[in-house]
């Protein structure tokens, strides 16, 4: 086996170990339940950086290696791993901000009573994560989809003994189920219609025409429903402002840099089937266009730091399937590679705020930039990339997915992009004047974190400036690295650039005018604007909706299901079960205990049957003997 | 000559002579025997056909060695099970039997 194989495996494999180790043995030292975890996650950042090498050495190669697994008629089930230069830039992400918030965590969850568990669930989550990356079939991917999908279930609930974070770990579960069901409808009809689970084996079963563009686009789209679920696409994005129950780094590893980038990652590997049907890419352009409007709207009326981020997370991950749909590949995964590190930095910084404060209130902050001068300029580094400012990493990838879509001709949702665009450079900055400016707290006696939360802090505002500069063109340009078949040309379009920038600025700018120095008041713009204010503030009203259409029709309906199981399947059963009793209690005369008796019963049910093929049957005793 | 006929003949007389023996005994170790009738009508069946049917080979008369083995197994089998009884309660009458029931 190849060696680069056997790295790659190894890459999941680290933090697996890592889980089973702290829960059967160290499970009550807690700093080694720690050590072991960062040491494993650690050791796979490694791997992921020689898998990388790798890969940079030989462009556009691709490893693949599988067992067979299970073979059912003309089914095959292979277990694999696939190595690409997608799969190399997502374990690269994924094992930095890992790594980077588990040290962080050190700090933040220090004193906690689930220490351990905290890292064993983190652990557990990283394996199955690298599982998705590395899959080669889609019931591999499935089979990680889900385990992801659990790990954040328990790490949402993580604080169990809150209401809120139980209620929100189940919302995340049901919500994502939902998407999950679709995905696996697809799964199993794409599967069953090419014989394989395979990419490789679907993508060409599908170039070859083999399957009606009708068809086709339902697949795709019941497939794109998983990623609607795990991404939190509207009309399923209710659980991700939720699922901010859990604590801070989980907010930043699961639910802002990896887990919800899952869902564009899958669309991203399944893109060679996703654009064979340009309907089917419509409606992923179209959905991620309205949600990452749609969700940069909320984020302007939040007051918890956290949801802010998370409706933030929601548009950014519209942005990523907007680009996708619009054909841009190497836009959607760009933006999901600069978008991990500055949105983790940014969960981060609020993390390290709230964990000073205790509090989630932004109107409760102010004025922390004396106090936490480090987590107040990494924040400050961190808003300007997802803002979009040259010569920022959010600058490149905002950049390439602006153009693409300006280049697809839909000029409806290259517009809603840019207006998304001033949106999120305007709450961002809301948020960082009210968090950090402004007028102090007096009975806030908050101070800077440990080193061990604000190194993580300034490496991943490091890598929130740099990660960018892959998108300019040149020798380690990611245009000659991320490609499906030969490399993009880079296009740089400097009017593109301009208008984003100046966009941004004048979001900017706005958010200084109303929050920095209050020439307009917060106040007087929030009476002004009542009713919209009044709806943005409650999210559109979307939960609500959805609680109205189960308690009226679901439950209704549920009522109704509930009475035929009761009465009708039920009856049928307890029918059999009387009947049988019945007959039994009859019969039971019949078993006298004398074995002649029964011997009796034998030789009349024999001459029975010889007397009825007799009559019946004669041609089986008369015709000659056995045929 | 003998034909068979004369053999199947003899056979489903033994047969019935051994279920009337079985239905009717009420000594348990009459039932046994008339059982061992039984097998023997079908022993001389077994042997019959093979020899009138297929006489190039000799599958009846070794199926009819395997009857004959198990049927005393089970003829063993059925004695112990009498001498127990018969320990137990001093006689052996099948009709009084009849423990085994609701």
């Amino acid at each position: 086996m190849d060696n680069i194989i056997l790295t790659g495996i190894l890459i999941p494999v680290m933090p697996f170990l890592a889980f089973l180790l702290i829960v059967s043995i160290t499970k009550r030292f807690k700093l080694l339940s720690a050590i072991i975890s960062i040491t494993a996650i650690f050791i796979s950042l490694i791997l992921s950086i020689v898998v990388l090498n790798w890969q940079l050495k030989n462009p556009g190669m691709h490893l693949k290696y599988d067992l067979p697994w299970l073979y059912l008629n003309n089914l095959k089930m292979h277990i694999g791993i696939i190595i690409n230069s997608l799969t190399c830039i997502m374990l690269l992400v994924v094992t930095t901000v890992s790594f980077l918030v588990q040290v962080y965590s050190i700090g933040y969850m220090k004193g906690d009573d689930g220490f351990s568990k905290f890292f064993a669930f983190i652990s557990l989550f990283s394996f199955s994560m690298l599982g998705i990356v590395i899959a080669d079939n889609l019931l591999q991917l499935y089979i990680f989809w889900e385990l992801v999908g659990l790990c954040s279930y328990l790490l949402i609930g993580f604080w169990y003994y809150k209401p809120e974070a139980a209620e929100a770990g189940k919302k995340a579960f049901i919500v994502t189920r939902f998407g999950d069901f679709g995905f696996l409808i697809g799964i199993l009809i794409v599967s069953y219609l090419a014989g394989s689970f395979d990419f490789v084996d679907i993508e060409n079963f599908i170039k070859a025409g083999n399957i009606s563009d009708k068809l086709l686009t339902i697949i795709v789209i019941l497939l794109f429903s998983g990623a609607v679920g795990k991404s939190g696409q509207f009309p399923l994005h209710i659980w991700l402002p939720d699922a901010m129950e859990g604590p801070t780094p989980v907010s930043a590893l699961i639910h802002a840099a990896t887990m919800v980038a899952a869902g564009v990652f899958m669309v991203a590997r399944l893109f060679p089937i996703f654009s064979s049907s340009p309907d089917a890419m419509l409606v992923v352009a179209y959905i991620g266009g309205f949600t990452a409007l749609f969700s940069a709207t909320i984020a302007l009326a939040q007051n918890d730091i956290k949801r802010v981020l998370a409706y933030s997370t929601l548009s950014q991950l519209g942005y990523m399937m907007l680009a996708l749909g619009a054909g841009g590949y190497v836009a959607g995964m760009f933006h999901l590679y600069t978008h991990a590190f500055f949105k983790a930095l940014l969960f981060l910084c609020a993390g390290s705020v709230i964990h000073s404060l205790h509090t989630n209130d932004i109107w409760q902050m102010g004025g922390l930039h004396k106090k936490m001068p480090i987590t107040s300029i990494t924040f400050l580094i961190a808003a300007l990339a997802i803002s979009g400012i040259f010569p920022l990493s959010g600058f490149f990838s905002k950049d390439e997915i602006l153009l693409t879509v300006l280049h697809s001709g839909n000029k409806v949702l290259y517009y809603a992009a840019l207006f998304t665009a001033f949106l999120t450079a305007f709450y961002m900055f809301r948020l960082y004047f009210v968090t950090f400016f402004g007028k102090e707290k007096e009975e806030s006696h908050c101070h800077e974190s440990p080193a061990v939360m604000t190194v993580p802090l300034i490496l991943l505002a490091l890598l929130a400036i740099v990660a960018g500069f892959v998108g300019l063109p040149g020798k380690f340009s990611i245009y000659n690295f991320l490609f499906l078949e030969h490399p993009e040309e880079v296009k740089m379009d400097y009017g593109v650039a301009i208008t984003s920038n100046i966009v941004a600025i004048s979001g900017i700018l706005l958010a200084f005018i109303i929050y920095g120095i209050r020439i307009l008041s917060p106040d007087t713009i929030r009476e002004k604007a009542g009713f919209v204010y009044t709806i943005l503030k409650n999210k559109y009203y979307i939960d609500e909706i959805y609680l109205f259409f189960i308690r009226t029709v679901y439950y209704n309906l549920t009522e109704g299901i509930k009475w035929f199981d009761r009465h009708i399947v039920d009856g049928a059963v307890n029918l059999v079960a009387f009947l049988c009793r019945w007959s039994g209690n009859k019969l039971k005369f019949t078993i006298t205990g004398r074995v002649q008796n029964y011997a009796l019963i034998i030789v009349a049910g024999l001459i029975f049957v010889i007397l009825a093929i007799y009559i019946f049957m004669p041609d089986l005793i008369f015709a000659g003997g056995v045929k | 000559m003998l034909s068979l006929m004369h053999f199947v003949i003899l056979s489903v007389i033994l047969f019935s002579i051994g279920i009337f023996g079985v239905l009717t005994r009420r000594n348990a170790i009459g039932i046994l025997m008339s059982l061992e009738l039984i097998f023997n009508a079908i022993n001389i069946n077994m042997v019959a056909f093979s020899k009138f049917l297929t006489p190039d080979n000799i599958y009846g008369e070794i199926f009819t060695i395997f009857i004959i083995t198990v049927a005393t197994a089970e003829s063993v089998l059925g004695l112990a099970i009498i001498l127990a009884i018969y320990r137990m309660r001093q006689k052996i009458y099948a009709d009084e039997m009849n423990l085994m029931k609701w």
